[in-house]
C-alpha cells in the first residue's frame, strides 16, 4: 500500500490538475522536437517534481518510469572516495548533488561527462538526448555552479539538464541565463480542496466541505502537506468529523508553547528552559530555519505595531548569522534573549506610561 | 551506466562481424572492395570524404554518404586512378548534400548555438576587441588576452571565433586548449597540463599550406572561479612560454585575478549590449526562424535581459517554442519566461506597505513566495521603482536602499526569503508611515 501522496500522483501532463496552460506550453515544448535546459523553481509542495516526471514521461514515454537506484562512486582530486545514489531510468538520471556536501563540484564534473559523453545509439527512434535531472540546485556550492556553466553549453547536442530548486535567489545568473525558467507557484486553496475531494472519491470515502477546506487552509498552501494530512485524519477517525480539529504535526504545538513561555517571563531561568526546548526540537531534526519562522510567527502574535518591525529585523539578521555559522543553537537563543530584551523594554516603558 | 541495449542476441544468431558492416555500407561484394584498398591514396580520400560527410552516426546522413560513397567507388572501379580529379567534385557534392542533411537537423541546435558569432567581424559592440584581433589575423603579434564583462557579452563567443579564424578547422584541435570550470583547475593541472602544452613549439604552416600564426592559445574560461594558487602557479608560466604560447583568460569580475596576471595581459571590457544592437539581432533571428513577435515583446525581452545576448536569445527561443509555429509570440509570454514579477503585484505591495498594518504585510509576501517568484527579482524590481518614487524624500531613498543592499547581501549567503523579506518591507513600511 502506497501512500495517497504517490498513489494519485499524475504520471502524464494531460492529468495534471492545476496550471493547465503552463502544462500546455510544456506539451507544446516537448512536440517542438527542440528542448532547452529547464530551470523548474517554486516553493515546496507545489508539484516541481510531478512536472518534471510528466515531461520526462512526454518526452520518452513510460520507459522513463522504470527507475533503479545506483550507487555512484566519484573520486575527489585529494584521493577521497564519494558515494552517492543516483535515481535513473535508461533515458535519465537524477541526482541531489548536495548530498555530499561541499564535494558537489566533483560529482557535477564527473557525472554530467559521463552521462553527457556518451552518445545515444539509435537516433532515428529515440531522442538524441538525455537528461540530467538535478535536484536542489539553491544548495549547490557556488563552484560546482559554476562547474556547471560550461558544460551545460559544450554537450548540449546529447544532454540536457533540469535543474530544480525552491527559489532561483541562490542560483548564479550565469545558469538562470542559460535555462528556460518555469515559475510552479503553489496551488490555491480551491484547487487544494478539489484535489482533496477527488482523491477521497477514488478513495470511496466522503469528506466534508469544511473538512477539507480546514486541511487545505492547515497545509499552508502545500498540497502534498495537504494529502498527508487528509491521509492521517482518515487514519485517525473515520467517517470524518468536520468538528474535529485537523491534527498537527507535534512539534509545531511544543513550538507554539515555547513561543507561550517567552512571552510570560523574561528572565535568565527562563532562558535556560527555552534553550532546553530547542535542544529538544533541534534533535528531533526540525531545521532551525523553520524554528527560527514558527518562533516568530506565534511571537509576532503578543508585540504590536512598532515593536513588530524591529523584531522581524532581529529575526532575519539572525537567521542570516545562522546560515553561515556553524551552530544553530547560538543564533537561535540569541534571537530569543533578544526578544526578550525588546519586550522587556516595551513592557517597561508601558508601565512608566500608565504612572 | 546509461543508454544500456536492451535484450540479447537470439539463439543462433551469430555475432556481427565488422565486414557485414561494410558491404551495407558501401554496398560492394568484398573482392572489389579489396581491389579498392590496395590504391593507398584513392581510399584515404573516399574515407575522408565519408567522414567528413557524416557529421553524426544517423539514419540520413548515413544514406547520402552511401550514395555518395558508392558513386565515388564505382568511378574509381571503372576509371581506375584517373578518377581522381572526379572525386574532388564527388566530394564537394557529398559535402553539399551533409549541409542539406545538417539543415534538416538544424531544428534540434538551440538558437544560442546557432546563431554565436563564426567570425571575429560578427561579434556586436566590442569595439576594441575586435580590432585588436582583427589586426592579429593579419599577420601581427597577439598579446596576452585578458576579457571580462558580464555574461552574455560574447567573451567566449569572441575567442573561439578569433582561434579558428586564425587556425582553420583542422589546427585548432591540435592549437586550441579550453579549461573552464566544468575541469579541474587545481594548482597541480596548471602545473601538468598547461605547462606540457605551453612547452610544445608550434609550426608556422597549416597542413594546406596557408600561414598560421606560430603559437598556440589557451583558453582559461571563467578563470574567476581558478584558486588563487592556481593563478600563482601561471605568473610564470605565462612568461616563460610567450614564444610558443598565447593565454586568454575570461572571467566576469577582473577584481577576483590577481594582480601580477593581470599585469601580464591585455585587459579588455565587453560592454552590455546596447538595446538598438540588441534588438536588430534579435529581429534578424526572428526572421531567419520565422518567427512572429510583436514589438512590444521585443522591447519586454530586452527590458528583462539586461543587456545578456545569451539571455535574450534564449527567452526568445523559449517563448517561440512555448507559443508554437503559428501564433505571434505576445510580451505576457515572455515577462512569464523571464519570471518577471507583475507590475501590478509590486505596486500592490507597495500601497500594503503605505497602510501601515503588519498583518497585511505578512499576508501580501507569503503570497508572493507562495506563487515561487524569487526575492532577488522583487528586490531588483523594487530598486527600479524606489529610486524613481516622488513621494519619497532623498533620506527616506538612502535608508531602503541601504536596507536593500543588507538584503541581497543576505539572500546571496542563503538566508531564508521570507524572513529577509519581510525585514525589507517593514523598513519600506516605517519609512513610508513614520520616515518623516
Amino acid at each position: 500500500m502506497s501512500l495517497w501522496v504517490d498513489k494519485y500522483r499524475p504520471s502524464t501532463l494531460a492529468k495534471l490538475d492545476y496550471h493547465k496552460e503552463q502544462a500546455a506550453h510544456l506539451r507544446k515544448l516537448v512536440e517542438g522536437g527542440d528542448f532547452p535546459h529547464l530551470l523548474v523553481y517554486g516553493p515546496s509542495g507545489a508539484g516541481k517534481k510531478t512536472r518534471i516526471m510528466c515531461t520526462l514521461r512526454e518526452l520518452y514515454g513510460p520507459g522513463v518510469e522504470k527507475l533503479r537506484i545506483e550507487q555512484s562512486q566519484f573520486t575527489t582530486p585529494s584521493n577521497k572516495k564519494l558515494e552517492i545514489s543516483t535515481i535513473s531510468s535508461n533515458y535519465h538520471i537524477e541526482v541531489n548533488p548536495s548530498d555530499v556536501g561541499h564535494n558537489d563540484r566533483v560529482v557535477i564534473q564527473e557525472l554530467i561527462k559521463n552521462v553527457a559523453q556518451v552518445n545515444q545509439l539509435d537516433t532515428s527512434t529515440q531522442k538524441n538526448f538525455k537528461v540530467v535531472v538535478l535536484t536542489e540546485v539553491d544548495r549547490l556550492s557556488k563552484e560546482a555552479q559554476h562547474a556547471l556553466r560550461r558544460t551545460m553549453e559544450k554537450y548540449m547536442a546529447t544532454c540536457r539538464l533540469i535543474l530544480c530548486c525552491n527559489s532561483t535567489s541562490k542560483v548564479i545568473p550565469a545558469i538562470r541565463s542559460r535555462c528556460l525558467g518555469l515559475r510552479v507557484s503553489a496551488p490555491s486553496v480551491d484547487e487544494i480542496c478539489q484535489i482533496l475531494t477527488t482523491v477521497c472519491k477514488k478513495e470511496g470515502l466522503t469528506l466534508p466541505k469544511e473538512m477539507a477546506e480546514k486541511v487545505a487552509e492547515k497545509s499552508g498552501r502545500n498540497l502534498r502537506r495537504a494529502l498527508l494530512m487528509c491521509e492521517a485524519c482518515r487514519v485517525q477517525q473515520y467517517p470524518f468529523n468536520p468538528e474535529r480539529d485537523v491534527s498537527e504535526p507535534d512539534w509545531e504545538i511544543y513550538l507554539r508553547e515555547t513561543a507561550t513561555l517567552i512571552a510570560q517571563q523574561q528572565s535568565p531561568k527562563r532562558l535556560l528552559e527555552v534553550r532546553g526546548r530547542l535542544y529538544e526540537l533541534l534533535t528531533h531534526c526540525i531545521p532551525p530555519d523553520v524554528i527560527m519562522k514558527g518562533l516568530l510567527k506565534e511571537l509576532l502574535q503578543v508585540c504590536d505595531g512598532q515593536m513588530k518591525a524591529e523584531v522581524v529585523q532581529n529575526a532575519a539578521y539572525y537567521e542570516h548569522r545562522l546560515q553561515q555559522g556553524q551552530k544553530a543553537i547560538y543564533h537561535l537563543e540569541a534571537f530569543v534573549a533578544k526578544f526578550m530584551a525588546i519586550y522587556k523594554r516595551f513592557l517597561e516603558e508601558g508601565i512608566a506610561d500608565i504612572f | 551506466m546509461l543508454g544500456m541495449v536492451e535484450g540479447g542476441r537470439r539463439r543462433g544468431r551469430p555475432c556481427m562481424r565488422w565486414k557485414e558492416d561494410t558491404k551495407t555500407v558501401t554496398g560492394l561484394p568484398l573482392s572489389e572492395l579489396v581491389r579498392a584498398v590496395e590504391n593507398r591514396d584513392h581510399w584515404r580520400q573516399v574515407i575522408t570524404t565519408i567522414t567528413r560527410s557524416r557529421p553524426r552516426l544517423d539514419g540520413t546522413s548515413l544514406v547520402f554518404s552511401t550514395l555518395s560513397f558508392r558513386f565515388t567507388m564505382q568511378a574509381f572501379l571503372k576509371g581506375g586512378t584517373s578518377g581522381l580529379s572526379k572525386d574532388k567534385t564527388d566530394a564537394a557534392s557529398s559535402n553539399s548534400k551533409s549541409q542539406k542533411t545538417k539543415e534538416g537537423k538544424a531544428k534540434i541546435v538551440p538558437w544560442v548555438e546557432k546563431y554565436r558569432p563564426r567570425t571575429v567581424e560578427d561579434v556586436a559592440h566590442q569595439d576594441e576587441v575586435v580590432a585588436v584581433l582583427k589586426k592579429s589575423l593579419e599577420g601581427s603579434d597577439l598579446p596576452n588576452l585578458l576579457f571580462y564583462g558580464p555574461p552574455g557579452t560574447g567573451k567566449t563567443s569572441t575567442i573561439l571565433a578569433a582561434a579558428r579564424q586564425l587556425f582553420g578547422p583542422e589546427l585548432y584541435r591540435e592549437r586550441v586548449l579550453e579549461l573552464n570550470a566544468s575541469d579541474e583547475r587545481g594548482i597541480s593541472v596548471i602545473r601538468e597540463k598547461v605547462k606540457k602544452f605551453a612547452q610544445l613549439t608550434a609550426g608556422r604552416a597549416r597542413p594546406d599550406g596557408k600561414p598560421c600564426p606560430p603559437f598556440k592559445i589557451i583558453v582559461l574560461d571563467e578563470a574567476d572561479s581558478m584558486t588563487k594558487d592556481a593563478q600563482s602557479a601561471l605568473r610564470r608560466t605565462m612568461e616563460r612560454e610567450t614564444k610558443t604560447t598565447r593565454f586568454c583568460l575570461i572571467c566576469n569580475y577582473v577584481s577576483r585575478i590577481i594582480e601580477p596576471i593581470t599585469s601580464r595581459c591585455a585587459k579588455f571590457r565587453f560592454k552590455p549590449l546596447d538595446d538598438e544592437i540588441l534588438s536588430s539581432r534579435l529581429k534578424a533571428i526572428c526572421e531567419g526562424e520565422g518567427v512572429d513577435i510583436e514589438d512590444k515583446a521585443v522591447s519586454a525581452v530586452l527590458k528583462s535581459s539586461e543587456g545578456d545576448m545569451r539571455k535574450a536569445i534564449m527567452f526568445l527561443q523559449s517563448a517561440s517554442r512555448l507559443c508554437g509555429k503559428d501564433t505571434t509570440v505576445s510580451s505576457d509570454i515572455i515577462l512569464d519566461i523571464a519570471g518577471v514579477v507583475p507590475d501590478e503585484m509590486l505596486e500592490k505591495l507597495i500601497a500594503t506597505c503605505s497602510s501601515d498594518s503588519y498583518e497585511d504585510l505578512d499576508v501580501a509576501i507569503r503570497e508572493i513566495i507562495m506563487d515561487g517568484f524569487a526575492a532577488s527579482q522583487i528586490l531588483s524590481q523594487l530598486h527600479d521603482n524606489i529610486v524613481v518614487n516622488e513621494s519619497l524624500s532623498d533620506k527616506q531613498k538612502s535608508v531602503i536602499c541601504e536596507k536593500m543592499a543588507g538584503v541581497d547581501k543576505c539572500l546571496m549567503d542563503g538566508a531564508d526569503e521570507y524572513l529577509q523579506l519581510m525585514a525589507l518591507f517593514s523598513t519600506v513600511m516605517s519609512q513610508i508611515c513614520h520616515g518623516n
